[in-house]
């Protein structure tokens, strides 16, 4: 095959930062994406241990009351918008093109403009933390009437939530619209890779669910400012309204998460398995239920607001109802695996992370999903527990698995195995010291958000504190990992995994070329 | 072991393990307030039928996951061993199989349809706040619990009763550090007791995790939930919903007692709430209002405005040589009655403080924080009211 593609013939490419401001091609957002997500992740990481000082152990020592707040809201809401949503479009940008046989996104400017909205946004997250009064201090679901109450710093953070929103659905525009339209002849939409299939219906759930926080938001601003009373009793509105909209966007979020980790393991797993992924149009069936039931259960996280019973029993069996479709992909995963002659590198290793603590968290999900227990544990931080077994052993460690198996295609060099592999082990090992015990916490009642706790909660807490840090110096290995891959990893093979069968490993040299598939590949027989 | 049985009668009793006390022993070492905590790690004990029912129905779903567990991991176990590229296995390429899949969808929706009933019919156990024998309504403040017996027309306010020197670390903790309040609630034991929530200002959440009852409370709306509690003893709970910054300091708790000693109880509270425990004729001196300021500005307003008034600008405004309590004395009293318009975390106070508790905080502000030099006595707080 032939070598990089030189795109020095093109004679208007500026070179340096202007590179980067004006480009439209998909690797090199994609590229910016996953390292804004990267550079998001350590700060939001740093805030969470924060959080975790402050909790190690009872009284108050290294933050006040309202900062301690502070950390929990733009921890949340940085770790979902700016790390883990733009890590997986950074995935997106990159793969998706590959592995259809595309030259680039349908929306080249765009794209570039998806991108450069999130800075701003990043921007003005953090600033908040400047401005009089500080960050809002209300967490990430920011519910009213306590947003009411916050200083500019609330302003900042609607407007950066707005800003994320055009680029989300920017972004996913960009992706439906590349994978209904380019793919390669002969790549039907059953044939395609099961991560396109996964951003597809993820990029759809974005469209719906973005606008519709978008909406809370400016709501709870002309709230502020403008004399409206959405959420005011006292003018004619009603506070859980605005839980009722949060959470009509907040479900199909955690799917919007989750799905496209779904789309990251389903490639990884049938490579180091070398054997076809079980049950593929299963696997499409269930990510499409999942997506669609995520819109039918939103109130499963309003238990305590007192809805008629009616209505607790209806998304009490609409939530148990997910089990069934999740359980389908894990059991496929698990059947992929079986009989297969899988090896253990560093990205199958992820995976099988990824498997194994998700598995726990949809196990936790199912308790949850009981009424009467979800009342005793709602807002405790058996919740915490909960979404982190699901955010980061899920999303994170999916995103992990991603970059170590895509990075020799995208860099054309090697990690360190070894180095990798200690990046996997500490990893789960400190995930697991943070957050399983989260859920003796919780069960033991400890409430979320709380700067300061009672002594019966000290024990698990200072564990879990140990272990916080723990997982976040494995994280500055991983940069450490990263950068000597870069800088002086060694030259990758052709095909550095055997197993692997989709397009950007069949059809493109390692590196890929800095314009591919320019014209298609023909896949009609 | 005196105070692990303190804490143990205290939260109804707490399950203690040893689970991992050995491999955290160095660390435990190390460190004091370990020797007062416990490795709990399951649901604190419950008191009400209700609440052992919902254990039940936890442990039940617990072995469900066990029994899943050990299929799903089983099987992905077994495969890491045994199908593995290092042992010489060689993949096979099978990639579906109707039949399991079919199987693999029915046994679940089994499993959960089996759930569903328990589950079902506990919860509408649980939401049935109907033929209650008293009620007692909760009222959110920021940050603290107001209730009313209403039958009894009882009113009184709980405050976080654990000193600040706690918290800041100046003194040792208590074993109910941060679980303690300077006025319980007091119910009798084997009573259905009917809790109304609601909030004065933002959302706050009622739950006792001992009687096994949590409830939004919900500014404008009124909410409700009931319990039973089958033994006497102490029950301890928090606020559940953030409510800004002092949400971490606002607790509940729950005295359930014999039906004598309620009757009691109540009798010696209303007489208290009856009588005012001061003169409201009398012209108080100074020293004596700055003296009672002190401690009213402790428990309501040191949480924002801050240890000698120097509050954390500008959301929380310094007292200090602060425009308000250094201006005049109506507009001082105004904003502490009234709550400020332009800034919505002052609260009311007029609400919440006794005529004399505002005379002697306005004391304290005006001539131990600043020194303006005049008071305002409590007779003119009430004319003022009645303005």
């Amino acid at each position: 095959m032939e070598a990089v593609h030189d795109h020095s013939h093109d004679h208007h490419v500026p070179t340096g930062i202007m590179r980067y401001v004006t480009t439209t091609n998909h690797k090199d957002i994609g590229s910016m994406y996953l390292w804004f997500s990267f550079a998001m992740f350590l700060v939001g990481g740093v805030m969470a241990l924060v959080i975790r000082a402050e909790l190690f152990q009872p009284g108050l020592q290294v933050v006040e009351p309202e900062f301690f707040n502070q950390m929990t809201t733009l921890h949340g809401l940085i770790m979902v918008f700016g790390a883990i949503m733009p890590a997986f479009v950074g995935f997106a940008n990159w793969q998706i093109p590959m592995m259809i046989g595309a030259p680039d996104m349908a929306f080249p400017r765009m794209n570039n403009w998806s991108f450069w909205l999130l800075p701003p946004a990043g921007i003005l997250l953090m600033g908040s933390l400047l401005a009089p009064g500080g960050a809002g201090g209300v967490g990430w679901t920011m519910y009213a009437p306590l947003t009411i109450q916050q200083g500019m710093g609330m302003d900042m953070m609607i407007f950066a939530i707005h800003i994320l929103g055009m680029s989300s659905i920017m972004g996913s525009i960009n992706i439906i619209t590349t994978i209904l339209n380019m793919r390669a002849p002969g790549m039907t939409m059953m044939k395609m890779p099961l991560f396109v299939w996964t951003w597809l219906i993820t990029a759809y759930l974005l469209v719906a669910s973005m606008p519709v926080l978008a909406g809370a938001v400016t709501m709870t601003l002309t709230d502020r400012h403008f004399g409206t009373h959405f959420f005011n009793a006292a003018g004619g509105g009603d506070p859980v309204l605005y839980q009722h909209i949060f959470w009509f966007f907040g479900h199909p979020e955690v799917y919007i998460i989750a799905i496209p980790a779904f789309g990251v393991i389903s490639e990884v797993i049938p490579t180091f398995s070398r054997k076809p992924l079980f049950g593929y149009p299963s696997m499409v069936y269930a990510t499409a239920s999942i997506a669609i039931l995520s819109f039918l259960v939103w109130a499963h996280h309003m238990y305590t607001v007192g809805m008629p019973v009616e209505a607790q029993l209806y998304y009490m069996f609409a939530t148990m109802l997910i089990a069934i479709p999740t359980g389908v992909k894990v059991f496929n995963w698990v059947a992929t695996m079986w009989k297969g002659s899988m090896s253990f590198e560093t990205p199958m290793l992820f995976a099988q992370g990824f498997l194994f603590l998700f598995t726990i968290g949809g196990f936790t999900g199912l308790v949850l999903a009981v009424t009467p227990i979800d009342i005793q544990l709602h807002d405790t931080y058996y919740v915490v527990a909960h979404f982190h077994y699901v955010m980061v052993a899920g999303a994170l460690f999916a995103a992990f698995a991603g970059v170590y198996y895509w990075l020799p295609k995208w860099i054309g060099k090697m990690y360190d195995e070894r180095l990798g592999k200690i990046h996997f082990w500490l990893s789960l090992i400190f995930f697991n010291i943070t957050f399983f015990v989260q859920h003796f916490l919780g069960l033991a009642g400890m409430p979320r958000r709380i700067p300061d706790y009672a002594l019966q909660f000290a024990d698990w807490n200072m564990v879990s504190s140990i272990g916080a840090f723990g997982f976040g110096l494995s994280q500055v290995f991983f940069l450490y990992i990263l950068l000597k891959a870069i800088r002086s990893g060694e030259k990758a093979p052709e095909q550095p995994w055997d197993g692997a069968t989709t397009l950007e490993w069949t059809h493109l040299p390692t590196p890929a070329p800095y314009h591919s598939f320019e014209t298609p590949p023909d896949l009609r027989n | 072991m005196t105070v692990f049985t303190t804490i143990q009668s205290t939260l109804g009793g707490s399950m203690k393990s040893s689970f991992g006390l050995r491999a955290l022993g160095i660390i435990m070492a190390f460190l004091p307030t370990m020797a007062t905590a416990e490795w709990n790690l399951n649901f604190t004990p419950s008191v009400t039928l209700l609440g052992e029912e919902i254990h039940a129905i936890h442990n039940l779903v617990m072995w469900i996951i066990v029994g899943i567990s050990i299929v799903v991991f089983g099987a992905m176990f077994w495969s890491i061993l045994k199908h593995r590229k290092s042992v010489g296995h060689k993949a096979s390429n099978f990639h579906e199989n109707t039949t399991i899949e079919i199987i693999w969808t029915v046994i679940p929706v089994v499993i959960l349809i089996a759930m569903a009933f328990p589950a079902t019919r506990l919860l509408l156990a649980t939401r049935d706040s109907s033929a209650s024998d008293m009620t007692i309504k909760a009222t959110g403040y920021q940050w603290r619990w107001g209730y009313e017996y209403l039958d009894e027309g009882l009113k009184f306010y709980s405050t976080l009763a654990t000193p600040r020197d706690q918290i800041d670390g100046g003194a040792e903790k208590e074993e109910t550090y941060l679980l303690e309040v300077d006025n319980k609630v007091v119910v009798p034991v084997g009573k259905k007791v009917r809790i109304l929530t609601t909030s004065n200002d933002v959302i706050h959440a009622w739950s006792v995790p001992g009687l096994a009852v949590k409830q939004d409370a919900i500014p404008g709306f009124i909410r409700d939930i009931a319990f039973k509690a089958e033994t006497i003893g102490t029950y301890r709970g928090q606020c559940y919903e953030l409510c800004g910054k002092e949400h971490g300091f606002m607790p509940i708790v729950v005295e359930v007692v014999s039906e004598e000693d309620y009757q009691t109880w109540m009798q010696a509270k209303l007489a208290e709430s009856g009588a005012p425990s001061f003169d409201p004729d009398k012209e108080y001196a100074v020293a004596e209002l700055v003296a009672a300021g002190e401690q009213v500005y402790n428990a309501n307003c040191i949480a924002c405005h801050q240890e000698g008034g120097l509050g954390m600008p500008p959301t929380f405004p310094a007292i200090k040589g602060g425009k308000i309590a250094t201006g005049s004395m109506e507009g001082h009293l105004d904003i502490i009655l009234n709550g400020s318009d332009k800034n919505p975390m002052m609260a009311a106070w007029g609400p919440i403080l006794s005529d004399y508790d505002i005379a002697a905080v306005i004391a304290y502000q005006r001539n131990e924080i600043n020194s303006s030099g005049d008071i305002i006595q409590p007779s003119e707080i009430s004319a003022a009211r009645a303005d």
